[in-house]
């Protein structure tokens, strides 16, 4: 099994990066976490540039085959002006379109985040869900609100705090049953 | 060895700055607390025979709310502190009783962001001793007030519900003072 990543930060030494990297600790053997790391590669979402007649940027096609190849999605984003990033919301729009083929459609997705300010990202982290349901994917009504993210890791590059460190690993299992329950019933279709 | 003289408080203390804080804890998303000290304290507690007094200032700039800038500046903006226009902080004491059993019980105004209010606050006093070859005694006193009341208003809905920041905030200060004849040398 496969959970795809999106961090909604950019910059290199990004909490939300470590957020993912610690998800991908957490994870069973058996699932791999996927980060797909182009979210500044994207040209703003343009219908001249998605229109059944041209080929969709590169980037934008290779998000969506991306998102398409994956069984979940997993997004950790920090907040910017009590909302998620624009280049985040960017790639979500171009991975929403055409709306009714979209691969975010029925897709587990779970929202995670992480801020240096007291409030972990939290409203932002609503934001994107509601992005994401309003895209049709299937959402997680969890959070994980990692503040003041300075000081919220330990050297191994897992949270310092156990008690969210206990709820990641919840939402990564909840992500992952999810995503399970969906290939389960995709085979019990083709069976019947 | 030398023995440790103890004795009573009298005269005119005043607060060890390096070892006198006061501190903040305030409940945010419902479960957790955040605690910060505004670290640079003025104050003076003066013992005479016919009572005590404490006053004391405090300066917001002091606050131990460095890093993210964002964070530091919304807490002295005008959404909080004011720092501004509203520098420091104030006590003045209307009464100080120092009980025999150490225990300390303090009325008086404080003076945040402008606005004056009654305070009460209770805590504990311990009697002069040498320490490094200064005589300081102590002063730890508590209290509970409402944010909003001093105009520090800031808040936010959490989108699951309930409030960003609790309006109650737990003070407490924490006083080393120097005894009159006791400077630092």
């Amino acid at each position: 099994m496969r959970v795809l990543g999106l961090s909604g930060s950019l910059r290199r030494g990004s909490h939300n990066r470590a957020l993912l990297r610690a998800a991908a600790a957490a994870l069973p053997p058996d699932v791999e976490l996927v980060v797909w790391d182009r979210l500044a590669e994207l040209p703003a979402y343009d219908e001249d540039l998605d229109a059944a007649s041209v080929r969709a940027p590169e980037p934008v096609r290779a998000l969506r085959e991306a998102i398409a190849e994956a069984d979940a999605l997993l997004i950790a984003t920090p907040e910017y002006n009590a909302s998620l990033p624009g280049a985040l919301k960017n790639a979500l729009d171009w991975a929403s379109r055409p709306h009714a083929t979209n691969p975010l459609r029925g897709k587990p997705a779970a929202v995670i985040g992480a801020s240096t300010g007291l409030f972990g990202a939290v409203w932002a982290q609503a934001e994107a869900r509601k992005v994401l349901k309003t895209i049709g994917a299937r959402v997680l009504e969890r959070e994980l609100p990692v503040g003041q993210a300075d000081a919220a890791w330990a050297p191994d590059g897992t949270l310092l705090d156990p008690a969210l460190g206990t709820a990641l690993a919840e939402i990564i299992e909840e992500l992952v049953a999810s995503a399970a329950g969906r290939e389960l019933a995709t085979v019990g279709t083709e069976a019947a | 060895m030398s023995t440790t003289a103890v004795q009573p408080l009298a005269g005119a203390y005043t607060a060890d700055p390096v070892h006198s804080s006061f501190a903040f804890a305030v409940r945010y998303m419902g479960v957790s607390t955040f605690r910060g000290t505004l670290g640079d304290v003025d104050a003076t507690l003066a013992v005479r025979p016919d009572g005590a007094s404490l006053e004391g200032t405090a300066a917001v700039e002091s606050i131990s709310i460095r890093t993210p800038q964002q964070f530091r500046d919304h807490v002295l903006s005008e959404e909080f502190f004011d720092a501004a226009n509203h520098p420091r902080i104030a006590f003045r004491s209307t009464r100080v009783e120092l009980g025999d059993d150490g225990r300390a019980v303090v009325d008086g105004e404080l003076t945040i962001k402008g606005t004056t209010l009654p305070l009460h606050a209770e805590g504990s006093w311990t009697p002069e001793a040498e320490l490094f070859g200064t005589r300081k005694g102590g002063l730890t006193l508590t209290a509970t007030v409402d944010r909003t009341a001093y105009g520090l208003n800031w808040n936010a809905d959490l989108p699951t519900g309930g409030k960003a920041l609790a309006d109650d905030v737990a003070l407490t200060v924490e006083l080393a003072l120097i005894a009159p004849d006791g400077a630092e040398e």
